[in-house]
């Protein structure tokens, strides 16, 4: 197939809220080629998990939505609902943040798993369950066959987290959505999650987008990273550009504020002061200019493009791009 | 599982002590000397207490309690002193109407509230939805006497279509039976739905906005199976529990409905046994009616177990 595989163009989402409209994604575009993974990392609100939502479709109901979402040639946000439900958990599968909320507690893991493959795959039930069965030794399940018949209490949360990827992974899909799948694990478990990831990505040569807050998620594993910050794409740029000379303050204060491991005792960590702002009143300025320390008065005034200055394939929005710093030391 | 079963049944051992000390105190509060009501007005004071001395009843009362659980143990529930029957032969010869109109008021109820909450809630805020609320309201706040009334005008006197009071029994003519039932049964039914529909509805609407049915979506799996299968196990707790009640309470019979309808059940034998003062009856049919409650509560805490495997292993 030619071109990329996904083509986010121009999509907003647009909440209605008490207080107004709340702009969750701001005119953001990406793309994806098949194979490929693509990191977003943001801080919680940013608009990350809106965006992967739109492009499941899964938007709350009174949520706005406008722009393309081009999957494999087609625009899911004009897809109709059947020809929509045919291609997710199929050509397109995701996982969720939680996974002690995201499996259901009244089906079995068997249940929850064949399901999926019989809704999308042409497979009687024994084919389904052998299918099963070798999915989640796949993702490092010790006696996949008992845990079919077991609820989701009955697993760690880690044991859930690996489940919830077999049951994404069950109709080979071209694209994968990763929505901090690690999260909510323990430090321990999410770099095995991670691994995991990586690795049957790779087998099954499938795309994937993980959703993180945490830069040093992405820093081996995806290609190309797209910082968001209030709704938009701030900086983006091949994973290895982007760390070796990293332009926008907000990502170098991302970066600064993961806890090093040969820092001092007692080192402070350098905490991005201040809040995003409020997504119901946009700012005419740069949004991340209230708590930038190379703010000016023209960031203030205008927004900054998204732009390509020096490569191509390194963009980001600022007026005082770093230029020198080889970033804050990866 | 088998420890979770035995220990429900252990924990209802207290549970039936009470209901039975209730029962027994309920009666004995009750005014008027069983002496006197028995011998009636023309007794002389020594016939009634010679009868006090032979019935027990000058001994104190948690003596009388005991001797009346002991005889309650070994499954005699005392004798009607007008008609001499048992108190159990009484029940058995009414409790399969009551029964039967238990079992036809949920079944119908049941099938009006359950479909209409699940479509309420797949497009809560929406037309139907609010449509069914709003009439559910209105369900709610009529009384039974009200409805039976309306229902027998329409159906019995109007149409023909139904008979408005009567019974026979099921083994004698059992299409006719039916027909006898449908009044009343549907009467105890539009009461039921506006209940069983709004628990679901609302259970239904808090699932509906769980993770694992967004999951359950992404995976692009049938609407209806999202509704069904994942929806509405993990939303039917407390319709289990709503429907338990209702049963309980109906096992009792209905005052109301049975004597609208001339219906020779429970809450007719109840009502009789209050107007002649036939407390042997009465506290008889009241323990026999809430140890029925008692199961009732029992087997729907079974029915948790079966619907949420978390119950079942004792995780929640």
């Amino acid at each position: 197939m030619s071109g990329p595989l996904l083509t986010i163009e121009d999509v907003a989402v647009e909440l209605p809220t008490p207080r107004g409209n709340l702009r969750a994604v701001d005119h953001v575009d990406l793309s994806l080629e098949a194979g490929r993974t693509l990191g977003i990392v943001g801080e919680s609100g940013c608009g990350k998990t809106m965006l992967s939502r739109a492009v499941l479709q899964l938007l709350p109901k009174k949520a706005k939505l406008s722009g393309r979402v081009m999957f494999d040639g087609q625009d899911l946000a004009r897809l109709d609902s059947e020809r929509l439900r045919q291609l997710r958990g199929r050509d397109l599968a995701v996982v969720f943040q939680d996974p002690m909320t995201s499996l259901n507690p009244v089906l079995t893991i068997g249940t929850q798993l064949m399901e999926t493959i019989q809704e999308h795959l042409e497979l009687d039930a024994s084919a389904a369950r052998a299918r099963s069965i070798e999915l989640l030794a796949a993702v490092g399940i010790p006696a996949p066959e008992q845990r079919l018949a077991q609820y989701p209490h009955q697993c760690s949360g880690g044991m859930r987290q690996r489940i919830a990827i077999a049951i994404a992974l069950s109709c080979e899909p071209k694209l994968l959505i990763a929505d901090e799948p690690t999260t909510a694990l323990d430090v321990t478990i999410q770099a095995q999650i991670l691994d995991l990831l990586a690795r049957e990505q790779r087998r099954r040569h499938m795309a994937m987008i993980i959703i993180t807050h945490d830069l040093g998620v992405v820093a081996g594993r995806a290609d190309e990273v797209a910082v968001m910050y209030a709704g938009r794409v701030v900086e983006r740029a091949p994973t290895p550009a982007l760390f070796k000379r990293m332009h926008m303050p907000y990502t170098e204060a991302l970066l600064a504020a993961i806890p090093k491991l040969d820092a001092a005792p007692h080192t402070p960590l350098p905490a991005i002061s201040g809040r995003p702002p409020d997504p119901t009143r946009p700012l005419r300025g740069c949004s991340f200019a209230p708590r930038c320390r190379y703010a000016t008065g023209r960031c203030h005034e205008a927004k900054p493009a998204l732009t390509g200055a020096e490569r191509p394939d390194h963009l980001y929005a600022c007026f005082h791009p770093i230029r020198m710093a080889e970033g804050v030391g990866a | 599982m088998l420890n979770f079963v035995i220990r429900r049944l252990l924990a209802m051992l207290p549970v039936l002590l009470a209901v039975s000390l209730l029962t027994f105190l309920i009666a004995s509060l009750l005014p008027g000397d069983l002496a006197l009501v028995i011998l009636g007005d023309q007794a002389t004071p020594e016939n009634v207490a010679a009868l006090r001395r032979d019935m027990g009843l000058d001994q104190p009362l948690w003596w009388r309690y005991l001797s009346w659980l002991g005889h309650v143990l070994q499954g005699d529930l005392g004798r009607s002193f007008r008609t001499g029957q048992t108190v159990l032969q009484a029940v058995a010869e009414r409790i399969p109407v009551s029964l039967q109109l238990m079992l036809m008021a949920e079944f119908i109820g049941l099938l009006i509230g359950v479909p209409v909450a699940i479509a309420c809630a797949a497009r809560a805020g929406g037309a139907f939805d609010r449509f069914m609320t709003g009439s559910a309201f209105a369900m709610l706040s009529m009384p039974s006497f009200l409805v039976a009334i309306l229902l027998i005008y329409l159906f019995a006197v109007e149409l023909h279509w139904l008979p408005a009071t009567g019974y026979v029994p099921f083994t004698e003519e059992p299409l006719g039976n039916l027909r006898f039932f449908v009044l009343p049964a549907l009467t105890l039914a539009l009461a039921e739905w506006p209940g069983i529909m709004r628990v679901l509805r609302s259970d239904m609407i808090a699932t509906l906005q769980e993770d694992y049915i967004a999951l359950a979506k992404a995976k692009g799996l049938k609407p209806a199976r999202i509704l069904f299968v994942h929806a509405l196990k993990p939303s039917s707790l407390t319709l289990v529990t709503v429907t338990g009640i209702n049963i309980g309470r109906l096992l009792g019979g209905t005052l109301i409905v049975e004597s609208i309808f001339a219906l020779p059940g429970i809450g007719r034998l109840l009502v009789g046994a209050i107007y002649t003062r036939d407390l042997v009856i009465l506290q008889g049919v009241v323990l026999l009616v809430a140890c029925g409650f008692v199961i009732v509560n029992f087997i729907v805490d079974m029915l948790y177990a079966v619907l949420d495997p978390r119950i079942r292993h004792g995780h929640a």
